[in-house]
């Protein structure tokens, strides 16, 4: 489904990708690991299509699209979705008013007809429940004044009524205390389905004791280094980024 | 400083020696301003002595007058003795005889807002009979406030019909010597509006929709006069948020509303004259002075404004809390895009005791376009316990745009509270990101990021203005990221 074949990916001068190949099939959960600076959030943002990024090389396909040709709504229409790391305030948007426009606007793309006000507030009234969020922060203007832990509670909710088929998600689990972290992953899980695919950017171990991976990559110095199952995440929970970087370097 | 005034005596002079604007049978006058003129423009009305009289004070007091240069806004000189101040309706020969004449861009701009058909051939001053719709509308709307008691009429109608009302407030708020432009406008002003609203009533309708249609032909000088007799209460809705077709470059109107005891008014206005074109080329400038006088205890105004258009905006709604415990409000969004500048605010000037203001204004800058907050929070010795919040936001598009805040404070009472609070952001990247990446077009999240930051303001409007206003800023800021 999602293609990524010999990225590169520089800002400014500066390479940050250097060749970067990854495959993600339906229903398939990847988790990409790494040191701070190896590139992680750079991969998520290129994916879903930030301003900013030189592509130098390489491409990425998605359902077997040229992803970098389209603009940001556009990857969004085909099923792409960015769970951000750090979800932006936008003081005066009411939460589900924002959702709304995004849910009627990717259906447009799609060219499916717009849902009314009544249906729509059925289909969150639904998914509030299901992804246990409160209430009273739906009707919030868009994570203004939200804690941490409530924005990315939002930003799964947001997944859950928009369902894509790809989710990204660019350390989620950054902030987040132990009570969060498994509403989070509980929210998640939730959305796995065998079909719908999910990258998880992650920093620690900790977050894919939720969010159980079928694979695991090592991105370091803007390559994957090692890619492997579960245990691999273990390991570098007990051992670091270390011993890695200098098995790359000595072979 | 003195030059001035002396050369437009002159000037005056050598065209009085002409005479040729006293043929009293003429349909209009050639252009430039003196003493005759305004006389012609007074037989013209039909006027009594005591309302030329005025006229005629005002442009003394004119004459001795200079520009104000002080407002942050660039224009060549105007040439006040290049207008002509009275010409009869225009003659429908010109006018285009169907919307298929009628600029397509214009008609485009109506249809978004979704105007009905015969209103959109009003405003493009196609010929049509008055005999549709509207005219059998406002007359129901007439009967219905007659009921009430409730009088609202054209400017010169009050003259004439209720001269004990007029002469009694009519420059109290706003004297004759006020400013530049407002003693222009007593001087020559055209025509406008009259309310009044007799004691304890609530006028029964907003007075909007008939007001679209009775502000036509207003012309440029416009004279507006509301009077809340005590324990009254009226929402006056002033504008339109289709842009109209006009010839007249300059427009400086004036405004003034009365508050008497336990009265409420409520005053929202929605400007969209034409900006001028991307280029900075054309374009209306808007020279207004409204003001509120809050004469009455427990005395309420509230002004809400949205300025969209104009190539000049240069207004300052303000409130005189003179009575005890009375309030004063100012709500306001102000656009200034391509080479528009606008230059508003308001004053809050606070003389009664337990007198509470709140100013809540929103400036949003796209492309060239510079916008000024100007306000005036003054509590006179007298004003014991007053209280006044100010919150003034600056959005910036683009990077060639700017914000300006100049906030005057005089206090003079130990006893009052004065808060004042000031911010001033861009619409971020990462905001507009945000909003893409869930699916919403860039014009359409700006759109929100826009509509989210005028949120404030925008609930003061009654509900079908607000929707209304919040279409017009989007049109307003087609095309603006880039």
């Amino acid at each position: 489904m999602l293609e990524i074949s010999n990225l590169q990916v520089a800002v400014g001068n500066k390479p940050i990708l250097k060749g970067l190949n990854l495959n993600v099939n339906p229903g398939e959960v990847h988790a990409i690991m790494g040191p701070n600076g190896s590139g992680k959030s750079t991969l998520a943002h290129v994916v879903a299509g930030r301003e900013g990024y030189e592509i130098t090389g390489g491409s990425v396909t998605f359902k077997g699209k040229d992803l970098l040709e389209l603009a940001p709504e556009e990857r969004a229409g085909e099923g792409v979705f960015l769970a951000f790391q750090y979800p932006v305030e936008i003081p005066g948007v009411n939460n589900v008013y924002m959702l709304k426009a995004a849910l009627n606007g990717l259906r447009k793309y799609r060219g499916q007809a717009e849902l009314d006000a009544v249906d729509f507030l059925k289909l969150v009234k639904a998914k509030t429940k299901s992804v246990g969020i409160d209430d009273g922060l739906l009707n919030r203007p868009v994570n203004t004044g939200f804690s941490g832990g409530e924005k990315k509670r939002n930003e799964v909710f947001q997944m859950s009524v928009l369902e894509p088929q790809l989710a990204i998600l660019d350390e989620t689990d950054s902030g987040l205390d132990i009570d969060a972290l498994k509403a989070v992953g509980d929210g998640v899980n939730q959305l796995r389905d065998g079909e719908r695919s999910f990258v998880v950017v992650t920093h620690y171990q900790r977050l894919l004791d939720y969010i159980v991976p079928d694979f695991v990559h090592v991105l370091a110095d803007g390559r994957i280094v090692r890619s492997g199952d579960r245990k691999l995440a273990l390991e570098l929970e007990e051992r670091g980024y270390d011993w890695l970087k200098d098995e790359t370097v000595a072979a | 400083m003195a030059s001035q005034p002396q050369d437009i005596n002159d000037f005056v002079g050598q065209k009085y020696e002409a005479g040729f604007y006293t043929d009293i049978e003429q349909d209009s006058v050639p252009p430039g301003l003196d003493a005759g003129v305004i006389e012609f423009i007074s037989k013209k009305k039909g006027e009594p002595q005591w309302m030329l009289d005025w006229r005629l004070k005002a442009y003394t007091r004119w004459t001795k007058m200079v520009e104000p240069k002080w407002a942050h806004v660039k224009y060549p000189p105007i040439d006040l003795q290049a207008i002509s101040y009275y010409s009869a309706p225009k003659s429908q020969e010109n006018a285009p005889k169907s919307l298929d004449e009628v600029d397509p861009e214009l008609l485009e701009t109506y249809e978004k807002l979704g105007i009905p058909l015969e209103e959109q051939k009003m405003l493009a001053g196609v010929a049509v009979d008055m005999v549709f719709d509207s005219v059998s509308v406002l007359t129901t709307f007439k009967e219905k406030l007659a009921e009430a008691g409730v009088i609202f009429c054209s400017f010169s109608e009050a003259v004439n019909d209720h001269p004990e009302l007029v002469r009694r407030y009519l420059g109290s708020v706003v004297p004759v010597s006020d400013n530049y432009f407002a003693a222009l406008n007593s001087a020559v002003f055209t025509d406008g509006s009259f309310v009044y609203i007799p004691k304890n009533t609530r006028c029964p309708m907003e007075l909007s929709t008939y007001f679209r249609i009775n502000a036509m032909n207003t012309g440029q000088f416009e004279r507006t006069l509301i009077i809340a007799d005590t324990g009254s209460h009226v929402s006056y809705l002033e504008g339109c948020t289709a842009p109209m077709r006009d010839e007249n470059q300059l427009h400086a109107a004036v405004v003034e509303l009365v508050a008497l005891d336990d009265a409420e008014i409520k005053y929202s206005t929605v400007q969209n004259w034409y900006p001028g074109d991307e280029n900075g080329v054309g374009g209306i400038y808007n020279f207004v002075t409204k003001r509120a006088d809050c004469r009455g205890v427990n005395s309420k105004v509230s002004w809400t404004q949205v300025e969209t258009g104009s190539a000049i905006t240069w207004k300052y709604p303000s409130c005189i809390l003179k009575g005890d415990n009375s309030v004063g409000e100012f709500y306001s969004v102000a656009l200034a895009r391509n080479y528009q500048q606008a230059d508003t605010g308001t004053k809050m000037v606070h003389l009664g005791r337990n007198t509470r203001s709140t100013i809540i204004s929103k400036g949003i800058s796209a492309d060239q376009g510079q916008n000024a907050y100007r306000g005036l929070v003054r509590i006179a010795k007298g004003a014991e316990n007053a209280r006044n919040y100010t919150q003034c936001d600056s959005l910036l598009i683009g990077d060639k745009s700017g914000a300006h805040t100049f906030p005057y404070v005089e206090v003079k009472n130990t006893s009052s509270q004065v808060e004042h609070e000031a911010s001033t952001s861009k619409i971020s990247d990462d905001q507009l990101f945000y909003l893409r990446q869930r699916g919403i077009r860039d014009e359409d999240a700006i759109n929100m990021i826009v509509n989210g930051f005028c949120r404030e303001v925008f609930k003061e409007l009654p509900m079908e203005f607000a929707v209304e206003a919040q279409k017009l800023l989007s049109i307003s800021l087609e095309g603006s990221i880039g």
